[in-house]
């Protein structure tokens, strides 16, 4: 259907939940967790953050069936078999789908909304996706959004300054929509 | 159609105390390729596949989500078990013979040291209304459960400390085990006190891994090199009301060694099985858990472990694989680690930690008590 053709989209209303409207009055018992992890991220996870702490994106591509895929695994999923030849890929991409969201996780309000998506890793295999963030977008409604961000548009990683880094995923702070590709 | 169901493959990982090199992915799919290859089969061959894990012990919610590649079994069929590893292999049995399955994957890994205040993950298996004490390590269960056991059989603290250092001596044959180790009964009993009478040393000390099993039809497994069969399955929950368990006796292994026995034909347990792997959690479980599979008469566990009847080379070998004692508590993983060691020892092919005869009579049912002692 013709987006145009539907019916406006209205901003989300409320406020922030306070801690009495979470809880009825009724007895219950309360406990908070103490769930503390430290994940061996592994082999081929390990690289790929380094990689992105230096600011370059890494892949593997697979030897059988020649997918080239990012986040890197230390092994086919499809072949079975283990696939080591590491690739430098750029750090632009395409987008495959996108949200925008006006909550968040815990339930507040958002007036500046976050647009999560699925970048497709220029030089990567088709459906080899990459979850991160849309960002450098101004406006706040829908319609000005989606003026700005299109399913099958090119986009570039936006790096946190080399000194703050840390080997993570959020070294990218966002994927920028580029108008021309370089 | 026959309903006869075989262990035809299993390949696991090393246990460590430690395993920063690896991730769980990359540790399920060293395990996988090796027991693929046991089987003689390809990824492409299975036609459903069992994964065993708790979101507390990834932690990750939805954590199924995360099991099908390790296994090549991406866009296929695969369900996951949150439980004993165990009951992965009773699904597997379920789905080959309801004709479901001719080949099935069970899978199980640990990365208990990626778990920073394990305690606390233990503590949430206590109601949280009325049973968590605040403050006190959840070990306590074991120590009231051993000294209710100690209490009714008069059995001494000696026996408890034998089991210990006959498990951590099994583990020195067993080149998968973490914690193989010549110890004294002295040196358990001068370990410190966690949860009298419990102490430290008749604790399982945890470690990583990932082991995975290939369960087959009869057709399929005519085709494998090495089938073990499996003659009974049996399993069984204990009461969630702590209170009013028997602490003594282990009624739940009791009742899923029935099971199993009656599935297999089993009439006179301590004279058909010629092995056994049971579960060594806390070193008093092993005493309790022979006496509720009938391996040992009620109340002479003690006088036999003491007499050596249950090493590798007495009447009875029990957990010569190490056990978790001397291989490390691998949570749900645990019951596939010592699977894996039966069908070993039944093919012939244990090494040092092989146990004579045991090639004659397969034995899986002294496996079958495992569920649900973890408290």
């Amino acid at each position: 259907m013709d987006p145009r053709q539907a019916p406006p989209y209205v901003p989300l209303r409320g406020h922030p939940l306070t801690d009495d409207e979470f809880r009825e009055r009724e007895a219950s018992t309360a406990w908070a967790p103490r769930l503390e992890y430290a994940w061996d991220a592994g082999i081929a996870i390990s690289r790929f953050l380094e990689g992105l702490g230096q600011g370059a994106i890494y892949g593997v591509r697979c030897r059988r069936c020649g997918r080239t895929v990012t986040p890197p695994r230390a092994f086919c999923e499809l072949d079975f078999k283990p696939m080591d030849e590491w690739v430098k890929l750029p750090e632009t991409g395409t987008i495959n789908t996108f949200s925008i969201c006006y909550v968040t996780w815990d339930m507040k309000p958002l007036r500046v909304p976050q647009i999560p998506a699925v970048i497709e890793i220029d030089g990567t295999s088709p459906r080899v996706g990459f979850l991160h963030l849309v960002g450098g977008v101004r406006g706040r409604t829908v319609d000005q959004i989606r003026r700005q961000v299109r399913v099958g548009m090119p986009v570039r990683a936006v790096w946190k300054p080399p000194a703050k880094r840390e080997g993570a995923i959020t070294d990218i702070l966002y994927f920028a929509p580029v108008r021309k590709r370089a | 159609m026959s309903d006869r169901v075989a262990v035809v493959g299993a390949g696991e990982v090393p246990l460590r105390p430690l395993s920063p090199r690896q991730s769980y992915r990359e540790m399920g799919f060293e395990a996988a390729t090796r027991a693929y290859d046991d089987a003689g089969v390809t990824h492409q061959d299975i036609d459903s596949f069992v994964s065993v894990c708790e979101d507390f012990h990834e932690g990750t919610s939805i954590t199924d989500e995360y099991t099908p590649d390790q296994l090549g079994a991406v866009l296929r069929p695969v369900h996951t078990v949150a439980g004993d590893g165990l009951q992965g292999v009773a699904a597997a049995v379920m789905l080959i013979r309801t004709g479901i399955a001719d080949l099935v994957a069970v899978e199980a890994h640990c990365k208990t040291s990626n778990i920073l205040a394990h305690e606390q993950v233990l503590t949430m298996a206590l109601d949280p209304s009325y049973e968590r004490l605040p403050g006190i390590t959840p070990h306590f269960v074991a120590g009231m459960e051993m000294r209710r056991y100690l209490h009714e059989t008069g059995a001494p603290e000696d026996a408890v400390a034998m089991v210990v250092v006959k498990n951590r001596r099994h583990a020195l044959s067993n080149p998968v085990a973490a914690y193989g180790e010549v110890l004294s009964p002295d040196d358990v009993l001068a370990s410190a006190a966690v949860c009298a009478p419990l102490r430290e040393r008749e604790i399982s000390p945890p470690a990583d891994g990932a082991v995975v099993l290939v369960l087959a039809s009869e057709e399929a497994a005519r085709r494998t090199p090495k089938p073990v069969w499996i003659r009974g399955v049996g399993w069984a929950s204990d009461s969630p009301w702590l209170a009013a368990r028997s602490w003594g006796q282990a009624s739940y292994a009791s009742l899923a060694t029935q099971m199993a026995y009656q599935m297999a034909g089993i009439a006179k347990p301590d004279q058909e099985i010629r092995f056994a792997e049971v579960d060594d959690t806390y070193a008093y479980k092993e005493l309790q858990h022979l006496e509720a599979a009938q391996l040992i008469p009620r109340a002479d566990a003690a006088r036999i472990v003491l007499e050596g009847g249950t090493r590798r080379g007495g009447r009875l070998p029990v957990n010569s694989s190490g056990g978790s004692l001397g291989m490390g508590y691998c949570f749900d993983a645990t019951a596939l680690y010592r699977t894996a060691a039966a069908v070993r020892q039944i093919r012939g092919e244990a090494g040092r930690a092989q146990v004579e005869r045991a090639a004659t009579t397969g034995t899986q049912r002294g496996l079958n008590q495992i569920e649900d002692c973890e408290l």
